[in-house]
């Protein structure tokens, strides 16, 4: 029964300035297993990851391979040592060709000079044996994400590793495409490699897993077999308390849409090739949801609305009045504020301090010739960290050595700074730690409460559920429906995200 | 949900810069054989003095466009050209060494350029276009610091390396029915072999995809287990091996080093890279490309020569205006291909 | 007690300003061993005369300069090599009107303000070009201000018909020379009143925390509401405008535009006095002062390499590698090697010193 161990980390430690990342954690992989590694943000997963390919060294511990120490210095070092990794953001080449990505720095040769025949079609037959339906000549940045996700899978499969680490693939992957993957992991489990499975999607690890490793606060809480793991002790595991503050926060919130007036509505509102022509109306002191699987169209949609890809067809009515945005400073304007879904892209502006993140919106709102005083900037600084509590040594400190959630508060700070009629929340609990989220979800119900209209996305409908009182429902770039009322459950909502006809072409 | 791909449409945008600067040459070529047909544009031997006039560019554009497809760039070729006559013109007349060594010097000086340059662009990351700057002034200064003063060469060797011509077995006929061969010098088949071992470099060697896939995206290749430093390190220095050979070219046409020589010639390099369809981005040119953005330059300045009554400043003018018109349709089609991946998911 | 003393060096070494003075009192230092009479000034004919006087007088293009490439710097990551150029230009335009074509001149062709408005206009319009080209087509910024940068002084040859173009006329010279019976150098007002305006605008309107929202994070600044497209233009228009100030001072002083000698090299100084002042040279936040004081700082290693025998065309070398010096200590590979030096002997002396208890 025990399987032999391919792969052993013993006591790892690793520290950035001023962070311990990792203490004494070990990790144990087996031949011919599909091993998750869970663990909230922060908890220390992808500095493992990370130590273990040789993208950062680590201060101490050993890593052991088929029993033998071995040292990574870089990711090739570690692609000789059999272990090869697949990441989230895909890393290959969009300027080369399918058989040159697969083939990259190992490439046929034939008299020392590259054989592109061989490589051609060496590429047809491996990809054709994962039913990777891509022609190997096309250039990478024709390929959709999900195809070049399989593509990096493909290439790693082919240099004969030992141990593949899929680090996050499936968040870009539709069903179908998760399901080829699971296939595909299967076989390759067969191969006897062992597989390290990254993910937050609890499902895809009951799916495929043989058992599972949890990091918490950068510390090894323990491995488990799936079997033995009940999915709700594997949450409490990664979170390290118990339910308390996941209890219904909602109460008995009900909401009676018709009796309030709209604050937003929408006829026809889209924009070519990111979202279809979509109708929708968000009330005062309301929290709407927006769902669907990601890619779907449920930032896209908001983005339409707020001007920051403006929208090519239909009409907006703010307050019942129609207006035209053409940039998010118009929409600002008009009383609507945007918490954007990636932080570190679109939300934080790093370099600058926390009170310059906080009344940059406001500022902007005023306009260049009408600067806030330095007094001004202060108080509503300290007001908003007040009042979010946010953790920084000094309202001078600049955001980017504050921790994720804290950034996240600086934002919403920046945002009721501008005191919006309008407040779009996308993914404002990503990437932070649970009591933070709380946190967030009770503020976002306080603020409804004053009557703000508040639209709500994520990725965990839980937390969707917690908050909404109604959900917009998108597949495919298109708004398919709405949920309300009693249909606010879990399995409605699925049943919606995943359509009532198959429409797969 | 696999998307059908377009392998028609997917050689598009590099394949029509390359075919617009091909027409563009054509273009061009044909119209001067036809308006200047009286004064000899329309012979074989004006075809050929493209390249003779422009051996040493086509040389150092080859090293600038391998830089530009790892995402890179070099501005001090031009003053690194100044340097390698001035030195190579100092040693032979002023020290009496030999014209070997004074090659040996001339390559030695680019490739002393090519390795700190390429050691602060790779290992320290700093941004090429402040390195190259630095570079850029550094070298011009540094011919100045060797001589203020023009220095003719007459060693003899030399000389005889820069007027040995080769006759081609076709020719013209000129006014008085005499036959004239045409011919080349050996700087033109020194440019042409650079042109064909890149294009060989470039297509078929692991060294040459590695600067593409660093240019496409340097992490990515960092990730796929390329040693992205070293190969970045060793195109800078190849760059540089180019600008010290390119510069002697250069030197074997103009037999002499001064100050001012070669001034804005880094422009040149650039826009012959750029109108030959690479990629300021990087991860896409071709040397052949390059070679026919040099032949544009080429040709644009002989027409402002034949037409006789323009002033000099006119090629840097319009060379410039073809610049900015390249990247503008660079800077197009990167934002059109933008949005249709946008589109496709 | 030595915790406080501790914490007030650090503060003031902290300080952004702390390098950027420490280097001009080292340059100024050198100079006042090298020659005791440094700091003296006097006046001879009615005018001040001096070491001192003459770095001041001489800088004033330079400082004019650094404060376009300052904003340039923070808003787009990159710098405009261009500006030496667009002073060849603006001159070069001035020139021409008022001589009203012809090689020298000894009286006004045109409207003395009309050319000063039409070279100011035309170098406005140099920085849009550049502005269009780096802000609405994201070209990278050396590469968008390389086109000027060598078709510039092309461009002035052409308007000054490949001469250089005199202007005989009193008035002109005072931008270069004296006003009245002003002892004081004119251009070293021209750069103070530049300074202030620059000063006033970044400290009155929110410009400032603009530019350095965009420089940092373009696509954030954007959803906050600026239009970072319009910010980035701005800064080149602004950047082109004061190249043009500039080029009228140093066409000025020579009374003539001497379309390949205006401003040459300059840009290489401006770059190393945003630099030397304490900016990223890869965008963001920003210290308008600092460059300034940069600015004052590689007029006097000029004079300085001067008096030391330096020919003019010589001096891009010294510079060259000061850039380079400055760069690598930039770098924020270098750092983390230092760093971890660093790291490593507090290590070693923890090591050693737990051994020894």
């Amino acid at each position: 029964m025990e399987q032999k161990i391919i792969l052993e980390m013993k006591k790892i430690s690793k520290t950035f300035p001023g962070v311990r990342a990792l203490t004494q954690v070990d990790f144990k992989l087996r031949k011919g297993e599909i091993h998750a590694l869970m663990g909230e943000n922060g908890a220390g997963k992808s500095t493992l990851i990370k130590v273990l390919t040789g993208v950062y060294e680590f201060d101490n511990g050993e890593i052991m391979m088929d029993g033998k120490k071995i040292v990574n210095h870089s990711p090739k070092d570690a692609n000789e040592n059999g272990i090869s990794t697949v990441y989230q953001e895909v890393n290959l080449c969009p300027n080369l060709t399918v058989a040159e990505n697969l083939f990259l720095g190992r490439e046929p040769r034939k008299a020392g000079f590259i054989d592109w025949k061989t490589m051609n079609k060496k590429s047809k037959d491996l990809l054709k044996s994962l039913d990777i339906e891509v022609s190997p000549t096309v250039s990478l940045e024709e390929c959709s994400i999900a195809v070049q996700q399989m593509i990096a899978i493909a290439r790693a499969v082919d240099m004969q590793c030992k141990v593949l680490i899929l680090d996050e693939p499936t968040s870009s992957l539709d069903e179908e495409e998760v399901e080829k993957l699971f296939v595909l992991m299967k076989k390759l489990k067969k191969e006897s490699v062992g597989i390290i499975f990254v993910t937050h999607f609890l499902e895809q690890v009951y799916a495929v897993c043989d058992r599972i490793t949890v990091l918490r606060n950068g510390e090894l809480v323990g491995e488990y077999e799936v079997e033995k793991l009940p999915r709700v002790q594997l949450v409490a595991k990664m979170m390290g308390k118990d339910f308390d503050d996941l209890a219904d926060i909602k109460g008995d919130r009900s909401f009676d849409s018709e009796k309030q007036e709209a604050v937003i509505e929408a006829t026809g509102l889209g924009h070519t090739g990111t979202i279809k022509p979509f109708d929708i109306t968000f009330h005062k002191g309301e929290v709407v949801g927006l769902t669907g699987l990601l890619g779907s169209g449920r930032s896209e949609l908001v983005r339409a609305i707020y001007g920051a890809d403006k929208a090519d067809s239909g009409q907006l009515k703010v307050n019942g009045k129609t207006v035209k945005i053409n940039t998010p400073l118009d929409a600002m304007m008009h009383g609507m504020a945007y918490l954007p879904e990636d932080r570190k892209r679109d939300g934080i502006i790093a370099d600058l301090s926390v009170r310059e993140n906080i009344i940059i919106a406001m500022q902007a709102k005023r306009g260049m010739f009408h600067l806030m005083s330095r007094k001004e900037m202060e108080e509503a600084a300290d007001r908003f960290i007040d009042l979010l509590q946010i953790k920084t040594a000094s309202r001078e400190t600049p955001i980017k050595s504050l921790s994720g959630g804290n950034q996240q508060k600086v934002i919403i700070g920046r945002w009721l700074l501008t005191n919006p009629e309008y407040l779009i929340l996308d993914e404002p609990t990503r990437g932070i730690d649970i009591g933070t989220k709380t946190e967030i979800q009770k503020l976002v119900l306080q603020l409804a409460d004053e009557g703000k209209a508040i639209t709500f996305i994520s990725s965990e409908i839980e937390e969707m559920l917690r908050t909404c009182t109604r959900m917009a429902v998108l597949r495919d770039g298109k708004k398919v429906g709405e949920v309300e009322g009693d249909d606010l459950t879990q399995e409605k909502i699925m049943e919606t995200i995943a359509g009532g006809e198959t429409t797969n072409e | 949900m696999m998307k059908k791909n377009k392998s028609k449409n997917s050689l598009n945008s590099s394949t029509f810069l390359l075919l617009v600067t091909i027409a563009l040459f054509a273009v061009m070529y044909i119209a001067g054989m036809i308006i200047f047909n009286d004064r000899g544009f329309a012979s074989p031997q004006m075809f050929l003095n493209l390249f003779i006039s422009n051996a040493g560019l086509i040389v150092i554009g080859c090293g600038m466009t391998l830089v530009m497809i790892t995402g890179g760039i070099d501005i001090s070729v031009g003053s690194v050209t100044a340097l390698v006559c001035m030195s190579a013109a100092y040693a032979m007349e002023k020290k009496g060494m030999s014209a070997y060594t004074a090659v040996g010097i001339s390559i030695g000086v680019g490739i002393l350029f090519g390795i700190v340059q390429g050691y602060l662009v790779s290992y320290l990351e700093i941004q090429p276009f402040i390195v190259s700057l630095a570079g850029l002034f550094f070298g011009r200064g540094l011919t100045a610091v060797i001589s203020t003063e023009m220095i003719s060469i007459k060693n003899e060797l030399f000389l005889k390396w820069a007027n040995c011509k080769i006759y081609l077995p076709f020719g013209t006929y000129n006014k008085h029915g005499a036959y004239q061969a045409a011919y080349i010098y050996p700087t033109v088949i020194i440019a042409l072999a650079v042109i064909i071992i890149l294009t060989v470099v470039l297509k078929y060697s692991k060294f040459g995809r590695a600067l593409y896939a660093i240019g496409g995206n340097q992490q990515s290749a960092l990730m796929m287990g390329l040693n992205v430093k070293r190969m970045k390190m060793q195109a800078y220095v190849l760059d540089g091996f180019l600008a010290g050979l390119g510069g002697f070219l250069f030197c074997l046409n103009s037999c002499a080093g001064f100050v001012e020589q070669a001034k804005g010639l880094e422009m040149d390099a650039i826009a012959a890279a750029v109108i030959g369809g690479t990629l300021l981005s990087g991860g896409v040119g071709t040397v052949i490309g390059t070679l026919f953005g040099v032949l544009i330059k080429g040709t644009i300045s002989s027409l402002i020569t034949t037409q006789g009554t323009l002033s000099s400043w006119w090629v840097r003018i319009t060379l410039s205006a073809l610049l900015c018109f390249f990247i503008v349709l660079q800077a197009i089609i990167a934002y059109t291909k933008k949005k249709n991946i946008n589109k496709l998911e | 007690m030595s915790n406080e003393k501790t914490s007030l060096i650090k503060r003031i070494t902290s300080h952004p300003l702390f390098m950027p003075i420490v280097c001009l009192i080292v340059v100024l230092l050198v100079n006042v061993i090298k020659r005791p009479d440094f700091f003296k000034i006097s006046i001879n004919n009615g005018v001040l005369y001096g070491y001192l006087i003459d770095i001041i007088n001489r800088a004033s293009e330079l400082v004019i300069l650094a404060i376009g490439m300052t904003l340039v710097t923070a808003s787009s990551g990159g710098q405009d090599i261009s500006v030496g150029a667009v002073m060849a230009v603006a001159a070069a335009v001035c020139c021409e009107i008022l001589s009203g074509g012809e090689v020298s001149t000894n009286e006004f062709a045109n409207s003395f303000v009309l050319a000063i408005v039409a070279a100011l206009v035309v170098s406005a319009l140099c920085g849009a070009f550049n502005g269009f080209l780096v802000a609405n087509l994201h070209i990278q910024p050396m590469v968008a201000t390389l086109i000027l940068f060598t078709a510039g002084r092309g461009i002035a040859q052409l308007v000054t018909k490949g001469q250089i173009t005199y202007v005989r006329v009193g008035t002109y010279k005072v931008a270069g020379g004296y006003i009245g019976k002003c002892p004081i150098p004119t251009p070293i007002f021209f750069a103070i009143i530049a300074v202030l305006i620059a000063y006033l605008v970044l400290k009155k309107t929110a410009l400032g925390l603009y530019i350095e929202s965009v420089g940092v994070n373009g696509s954030a600044s954007r959803l906050v509401g600026l239009n970072s497209t319009k910010i980035k233009f701005l800064t080149y228009v602004i950047c082109g405008l004061l190249a043009g100030v500039a080029g009228l001072v140093a066409s000025s002083r020579i009374y003539s535009a001497d379309a390949n000698n205006i401003g040459l090299n300059l840009e290489m100084d401006a770059i190393l006095a945003v630099a030397l002042g304490g900016n990223l040279l890869s965008g963001g936040k920003f210290s308008l002062m600092g460059s300034v004081i940069g600015a004052y700082t590689i007029q006097a290693l000029t004079t300085t390499l001067y008096a030391m025998n330096v020919s003019s065309d010589q001096l891009p070398v010294y510079k060259a590698i000061v850039v380079i010096i400055i760069v690598i200590l930039q770098s924020p590979v270098f750092r983390k090697y230092i760093a971890d030096i660093k790291k490593k002997r507090a290590v070693n002396k923890q090591a050693m010193e737990g051994g020894r208890s």
